[in-house]
């Protein structure tokens, strides 16, 4: 053989594990929760100023419906980042988005909840919450506060901003960890949609 | 509209990239003259559309247009104005226009330096470049449009990173691209000389000193980066071998290997493969470092945004360019003549163990770096930790660095081992009695101090030695000093660049061997001692910054009871995004650092009580920079060798020419 | 003939040095690989005793607990699952939140305490590093399979 190959056989070789390298992208890792039913919970709707927290939203409300659940917090970095997208995708109107509100102060490490009281916290977290909205614009049909994170246990979140899309039926298709892009709805969620509406007229 | 004015001129840019990628090559192959000549007008057009582009994107910022996605992301109104220009290359997006531009710079500069070049040669090199544009220009429209609109804008933006907002951040990127696009050069002349099947001294020639401007801008862009790892992360640390480091750092390492070999390639004729080869390596590894950063198949602690696609589609471009290349290499290759010949003992083969030496350290540090991403594939999760670079890096560079001593001295074709020894024996011998005596004066004895030393005098003897040698052999009566300073710009910068070596070492072995670290509990009032001096907390304040709320810490530093100065290491609060970041206070001196760094309150609820505080006292630290500096000066230097244009302009008067001509 | 031994001799002498170059690196890399294990992995005993490794997971919520010195800190890293007390002495990163992600590197103390000697949290992101957000997916998917298997049984 000719020996000047040599160099591009030792290339082909790195080439191909890049190439694995990029299947196995780590920020990808399977969900034990996928095809499983999303947890029951009932949780306040954040409502307009002045208004009390006595709506609660469940995901059974949306039987029937395929939705995007997204859990966000102001004080998420990548919740920013991808904001403008969810904006964006409400406009479409193709897929409805409900907002879950993930210890929005608890989260924040520039406040000590511990020191508020139970009241001024709740107050607080819709202080904020709505601030952010008004800011950025709401993309969310509604938006549920999860104030202590008891719920975002059951599912399964560890870091925001997370996002599923549960079906009619009420069951996980996809969680997609980290900002949703353009591409992560193109290829995770949008066949999934498409499947759902065309099976089911 | 403006941001649609950008993105259409990249479009067109793309346009003329293909022209340019495409005729002047096949000009050349079928002798079409008019094909041949569209590459300098194509050439000056994509450097005017790329140039447009960019500043309409750079106006975006000033403006703050958020209705742009990549402004929204990057940038804030609360922004100063030269960071939201910074801001420009603040991302992904940003980053790979700028590589864009650039190349489209360093194209036209080759199209206006290389008159002296045959037409072919040059065709050929701008037709290259041309296609390794086009690979960036498609990539940036398909996955990475910075243009991209969002309507209605958005009110406000996501701000920079935090990290980012610094003044050598802002230089930094730009600095390393240079560098890296600027191996685009020496490989697209590697490329068209394997093409033309003329791999001669000429080739050599005309591609040293475009490499070696490269070469100086990766050197600066590196240290910057160090630099500012060192002051703004506020770890004290200036090196960590993290993915994103090596990425730039190896490119270097072949880079530099690649400087010295095209030296012998230009002057002797020997080892053209081996250089072409180099020249292929360098901007491989460029790319390479570029597919790692940006695709995330390796996580670093410079977490850059990432997207699986665009690694899929960087991969591609590498698999090609390099792919096609190698495959040209492997089928021109055997029929490169061998060049002159040279003895087992030879500034020749002096230089080629250097080279494969520097070759073999880049294959370590690729093996370090990438060992993970292996590993993972085979199911396995691991890191490799920094020792392993210190380890084999130290090892390994420790016979490199003693023949820099030793290849100055050596004649071309065949040295004297004898002579060599007889000359070198006695800056040895000062050499090694030095490094162990004098860290005996100092705080303590380790053998790693010693020889850090033995390798930093030995260079700087050597060169000394070789500085007297070469006045004395070219003196012819005149004063000594006139002479010194009339050596030639290559001679000059060859030990400028050595010396910034042997500095950088004297840097590292002090502050690796007598750095103090002190993570200390204060409160306003106590004062710790470190490196002989008192620092005393005096309690933290709260400011407003532009964009940002500050926590100031004042420290009163004193030394043997009298007060040296102030400092004032701060803890930030970005607004926009939030995000808290540590701002060192350090004191710079000649010969040794002082570095302090807010940590966190131990009460969270009383700022103003105590809180956890670095302070380190490094001595020489600055010495890497400055050794860093050197190098790139050396390098600069050496590029104004006058007897670099003399021969280039030989070189069309008469082609074969052997005698240099009159300067033209 | 002095040139065919010149020759021999230099092809000895390369593989020589080549052959201590790869030993240098080998040797360098397995004893500074750094494996990555989950709390769990480490209650169950897979984690080696006196070599170092990296834990991540969540900093467990209100476990943030400092020594009387004001730099050495306690906390517990958790998927959630099982728990792993680490201390660690100097200045833990920005970034470093309970309820977030944290990866440390260090070794496996008496009384199984992880001693830390190096934190990482990540640098511009509100994120979890993936090794231990897998190490947490990992723990809630074997909660999940036991309590089907609990339905099951009833």
């Amino acid at each position: 053989m000719n020996k000047f190959l040599w160099p591009l056989a030792g290339f082909i070789i790195l080439a191909v594990f890049l190439r694995i390298g990029l299947d196995l992208n780590p920020h990808e890792v399977p969900s034990p929760f996928i095809g499983k039913p999303a947890p029951e919970f009932s949780l306040p709707v954040l409502g307009t100023p002045g208004e009390a927290l006595d709506k609660h939203f469940s995901p059974r409300d949306m039987r029937g419906k395929v939705w995007l659940l997204n859990v966000w917090s102001s004080w998420c970095v990548s919740c920013r980042a991808e904001h403008p997208f969810l904006v964006r995708l409400a406009k479409e109107g193709k897929l409805p988005i409900v907002g879950f509100n993930y210890k929005e102060v608890r989260g924040d490490t520039e406040i000590d909840a511990s020191k508020l009281g139970a009241e001024a916290e709740r107050e607080l977290v819709q202080k904020r919450a709505r601030a952010w909205l008004a800011q950025r614009g709401d993309p969310y049909q509604l938006t549920v506060l999860d104030i202590d994170g008891r719920v975002a246990i059951d599912y399964g979140v560890y870091g925001v901003p997370e996002t599923y899309l549960i079906d009619r039926e009420g069951i996980i298709r996809v969680k997609h960890i980290g900002p949703l892009t353009e591409d992560a709805l193109r290829e995770k969620i949008m066949p999934l949609l498409e499947q759902e509406t065309r099976g089911k007229p | 509209m403006i941001p649609e004015l950008g993105q259409f001129a990249l479009i067109l840019a793309l346009a003329v990239a293909l022209v340019q990628g495409a005729l002047p090559l096949a000009g050349v192959q079928r002798g079409n003259a008019a094909w041949i000549a569209l590459a300098w007008p194509a050439v000056r057009a994509q450097a005017f559309l790329l140039t447009f582009s960019f500043c309409c994107l750079t106006w975006a910022f000033i403006d703050n247009d958020f209705s742009v996605v990549y402004t929204a992301s990057h940038s804030n109104s609360q922004l100063p104005l030269p960071y939201r220009i910074a801001a420009v290359w603040g991302g992904h997006e940003g980053s790979l226009l700028l590589w864009a531009l650039l190349l489209s710079w360093w194209s036209f500069a080759v199209s206006l330096f290389s008159r002296q070049l045959p037409e072919t040669m040059t065709a050929r090199v701008l037709g290259i470049l041309g296609l390794v544009s086009v690979g960036f220009l498609v990539f940036i429209l398909m996955t990475s449009n910075p243009f991209e609109r969002q309507l209605p804008g958005l009110p406000e933006g996501n701000d920079l990173n935090p990290l980012l907002q610094d003044p050598g951040l802002v230089i930094h990127p730009p600095l390393l691209y240079m560098g890296y696009v600027g191996f685009s050069i020496a490989y697209a002349f590697a490329i068209a000389a394997l093409l033309s099947g003329q791999l001669d001294a000429a080739w050599a020639r005309w591609s040293r000193p475009w490499t070696m401007v490269a070469w100086i801008f990766l050197t600066l862009g590196i240290a910057m980066g160090s630099w500012w790892a060192y002051y703004e992360l506020g770890w004290g640390g200036w090196w960590f071998w993290d993915p994103v480091e090596n990425a730039s750092f190896m490119p270097w390492l072949i880079g530099t290997a690649l400087i010295h070999s095209l030296a012998v390639t230009e002057k002797r004729g020997s080892f053209k493969n081996w250089t072409v080869m180099l020249a292929i390596g360098a901007f491989s590894l460029s790319l390479l470092g570029t597919f790692l950063v940006r695709s995330g198949v390796l996580t670093s602690v410079h977490a850059f945004a990432t997207d699986p696609k665009r690694g899929v589609y960087i991969l591609a471009f590498l698999v090609a360019v390099i792919g096609s290349s190698l495959l040209l290499f492997a089928w021109r290759a055997p029929k490169v003549g061998l060049g002159g010949r040279f003895a087992l003992l030879s500034r020749e083969s002096l230089l080629l163990t250097n080279n494969v030496m520097l070759a073999v350290v880049c294959a370590t540090v690729l093996i370090g770096t990438l060992s993970p991403l292996i590993a993972s594939a085979l199911g396995k999760k691991l890191s490799v930790g920094a020792p392993y670079f210190n380890t084999v890096f130290g090892a390994l560079m420790v016979p490199v660095v003693f023949l820099i001593g030793v290849g100055p001295f050596a004649r071309w074709k065949e040295a004297s081992l004898a002579g060599l020894a007889r000359l070198l024996r006695w800056p040895f011998f000062v050499a090694v009695l030095a490094a162990i005596l004098l860290p005996l004066s100092l705080d303590h004895w380790s053998p790693l101090i010693a020889l850090g030393l033995a390798l930093a005098f030995w260079i700087a003897l050597t060169a000394t030695l070789n500085f007297i040698a070469r006045v004395r052999a070219t003196r012819a009566g005149r004063p000594f000093l006139s002479t010194l300073f009339k050596q030639p710009g290559a001679f000059w910068g060859m030990h400028l660049a050595h010396l910034g070596i042997a500095v950088f070492i004297v840097g590292v072995t002090m502050v690796k061997g007598y750095e103090t670290e002190k993570d200390v509990k204060m409160g306003p009032g106590d004062t710790v001692e470190v490196g002989g001096y008192q620092f005393g907390f005096l309690g933290v304040r709260e400011t407003n910054g532009p964009n940002y709320l500050a926590l100031i810490g004042d420290v009163e530093v004193t030394k043997n009871g009298k007060p040296y100065r102030r400092m004032t290491p701060e803890k930030r609060i970005y607004n926009a995004s939030g995000m808290p970041m540590t701002e060192t206070a350090i004191d710079s001196g000649f010969l040794r650092d002082l570095y302090i760094s807010l940590g966190e309150p131990i009460d969270r609820e009383n700022l103003n009580g105590e809180w956890a505080v670095r302070v380190y006292h490094k001595p020489f630290v600055g010495w890497i920079w400055i050794g860093c500096l050197l190098m790139a000066l050396g390098g600069l230097v050496s590029i104004c060798d006058r007897r670099y244009r003399v021969r280039a302009n030989a070189v069309v008067i008469t082609p074969s020419a052997t005698q240099p001509a009159q300067s033209a | 003939m002095k040139a065919r031994h010149q020759r021999i001799a230099l092809m000895v002498g390369g593989l020589a040095v080549l052959g201590i170059i790869i030993a240098l690196v080998l040797n360098a890399l397995t004893s500074n690989i750094v494996f990555f294990f989950s709390p769990t992995d480490v209650v169950e005993g897979k984690a080696p005793q006196g070599r170092a490794f990296r834990i991540g997971g969540m900093v467990k919520e209100g476990s943030l607990q400092r020594g009387a010195d004001g730099i050495t800190v306690h906390f517990v890293v958790t998927d959630t699952e099982h728990d792993m007390p680490v201390t660690y002495k100097g200045i833990l990163p920005d970034l470093f939140r309970e309820g977030k992600g944290v990866v440390a590197q260090g070794k496996l103390g008496e009384d199984s305490l992880f001693v830390a000697n190096e934190v990482l949290a990540k640098h511009d992101e509100n994120y979890m590093p993936p090794e231990a957000a897998k190490a947490v997916d990992e723990a809630h998917a074997r909660a999940a399979r036991n309590r089907t298997a609990e339905t099951l049984q009833q």
